[in-house]
């Protein structure tokens, strides 16, 4: 995996450079994630809220509601469930699309016909991963805060002012520059084993299926043991 | 002038090829004969650079391609069309953008131009107008069909066939053979057919070599492999015609 990692960026510097291509992998890998990663980071502000609203009466201090939601979603949820998420969606569909290329000798037949496989399906979906999913991440905290503040103002009763003003207090660019650091690494991972995966497939439909599986699978746990490196690296 | 010299393939304990010696003439159709699953698509592979060596060498006009980085391979492929057993479309592209594939990667022209090449060649293999077909809407002959007017499009020099006929009832197999021979002696050009089929080898085939056990133990012209006394080419016309 390592070895077509660096494949990957080597490829990526040499022209042409496919611009088509790369818009089309963000669109398949982001604009078609949108709803998923609105609804994931809007129910996940929501359920926040309310946990975090349950543990914060017991001492009297329901307005830092909002900044527990805000970091939560900023530092930690936003990138880990979208990441996630799009592992879910489009990294799986990288592997079963490669890996079916793979398996039918569609990639054989790039090659043949003088077209390096890897500069033509591995470098625009990796570095459309890595472009929108930091996008995607933005719209999950953006989403999820403002499912946290619909869940702690209108249903719990907070006061809406203590609950932004503590947010503004507390929470820092910061936060929000290392998730979407964090993202970015996040769709370098998921995008790289979606590839790797489908590019190394055999066996056929089996093959397929054991790759896709295994490509979420394998990013899921690669992202979480990432984020607390990078947690740990950078907060 | 192809040449293959003592070309050694293995996967994993299992050796595919164990010191093939061959060579391709120019301007006529070699058909590489062998059973099921003898390395006959290792060795086609070999030639386009598709699999690297583990020994041994192939040399396209005196240039030992195993040699070649990947930059050089990709212009040396540029002089190769090649059939692929299933024929390999991009599923997610239509006929028109498959065979078009190659000139939209390779060369500056226009659509216009490009839309009006790929339906020359379509035409070319019979299918006059199926640009917006998908592959998957094409049954097998069609697809080789398909392959066929991609592989030919950049009017290559050499063009390599996997098992062009494998899979097909007999009158597709025997039409796809008539469209290769036809194709052949319209352009001209260098074909490699591998096959298992004596039919068709003796069908296309100006030259004919036979991969047994790793290595080419016959070649010659349909009519001196007819004659071959080698036991083993024997052995394998007598199946064929049972």
């Amino acid at each position: 995996m390592l070895l077509l990692l660096l494949d990957t960026v080597r490829w990526s510097f040499y022209p042409p450079f496919r611009l088509d291509l790369l818009f089309q992998q963000m669109e398949r890998v982001g604009v078609r994630s949108v709803l998923v990663i609105v609804l994931t980071g809007a129910f996940s502000g929501m359920v926040l809220a309310l946990q975090s609203f349950h543990a914060t009466r017991q001492f009297g201090a329901e307005t830092l509601v909002g900044v527990t939601v805000a970091l939560s979603m900023t530092r930690e949820l936003g990138p880990v469930l979208t990441s996630i998420m799009v592992a879910g969606r489009a990294g799986s569909a990288m592997a079963a699309e490669i890996g079916t290329m793979r398996i039918t000798e569609q990639i054989d037949a790039l090659s043949a016909m003088a077209v390096n496989p890897i500069k033509y399906l591995i470098v625009p979906r990796v570095l459309a991963s890595i472009v929108v999913v930091p996008i995607l991440t933005i719209i999950a905290d953006f989403v999820g805060i403002a499912g946290g503040y619909f869940v702690g103002v209108t249903v719990l009763g907070i006061n809406a002012g203590a609950f932004v003003a503590n947010m503004e207090k507390y929470v820092e660019l910061d936060d929000i520059y290392h998730g979407v650091i964090k993202a970015a690494v996040f769709g370098l991972i998921l995008s790289i084993i979606g590839c790797y995966k489908g590019y190394t497939t055999t066996g056929g439909a089996e093959g397929v299926g054991k790759a896709t599986t295994q490509s979420v699978v394998l990013a899921a746990i690669t992202i979480l043991m990432a984020n607390y490196l990078l947690t740990a690296a950078m907060f | 002038m192809i040449k293959i010299r003592g070309l050694h393939k293995s996967f994993g304990a299992v050796k595919v090829l164990n010191g093939v010696d061959l060579h391709i003439p120019y301007g006529k159709t070699t058909v590489i004969l062998g059973r099921s699953g003898v390395g006959k698509s290792v060795l086609l592979k070999h030639i386009i650079g598709l699999i690297r060596p583990d020994k041994g060498k192939v040399w396209i006009d005196g240039e030992d391609i195993t040699r070649l980085g990947d930059k050089d391979l990709n212009e040396m492929r540029k002089r190769f069309g090649m059939l692929f057993q299933e024929a390999a479309l991009f599923d997610s592209m239509n006929v028109g953008a498959n065979v078009a594939f190659p000139l939209r990667e390779h060369t500056n022209l226009n659509d216009k131009d490009i839309m009006g090449i790929v339906a020359q060649k379509l035409e070319q293999v019979g299918l006059t107008g199926l640009e917006e077909k998908m592959p998957a809407e094409l049954s097998g002959g069609m697809k080789r069909r398909v392959g066929l007017a991609r592989a030919l499009v950049l009017d290559p020099e050499i063009v390599l066939f996997d098992e062009p006929t494998a899979g097909l009832d007999p009158p597709m197999a025997e039409a796809i053979e008539e469209l290769i021979l036809e194709t052949q002696q319209r352009l001209g050009k260098t074909f490699v057919v591998i096959t298992h089929s004596i039919r068709t080898a003796f069908h296309i085939g100006n030259q004919i070599a036979m991969l047994h056990e790793g290595k080419i133990v016959e070649e010659g012209t349909p009519r001196a492999f007819r004659r071959s006394s080698n036991p083993v080419v024997q052995t394998f016309m007598a199946r064929e015609e049972r």
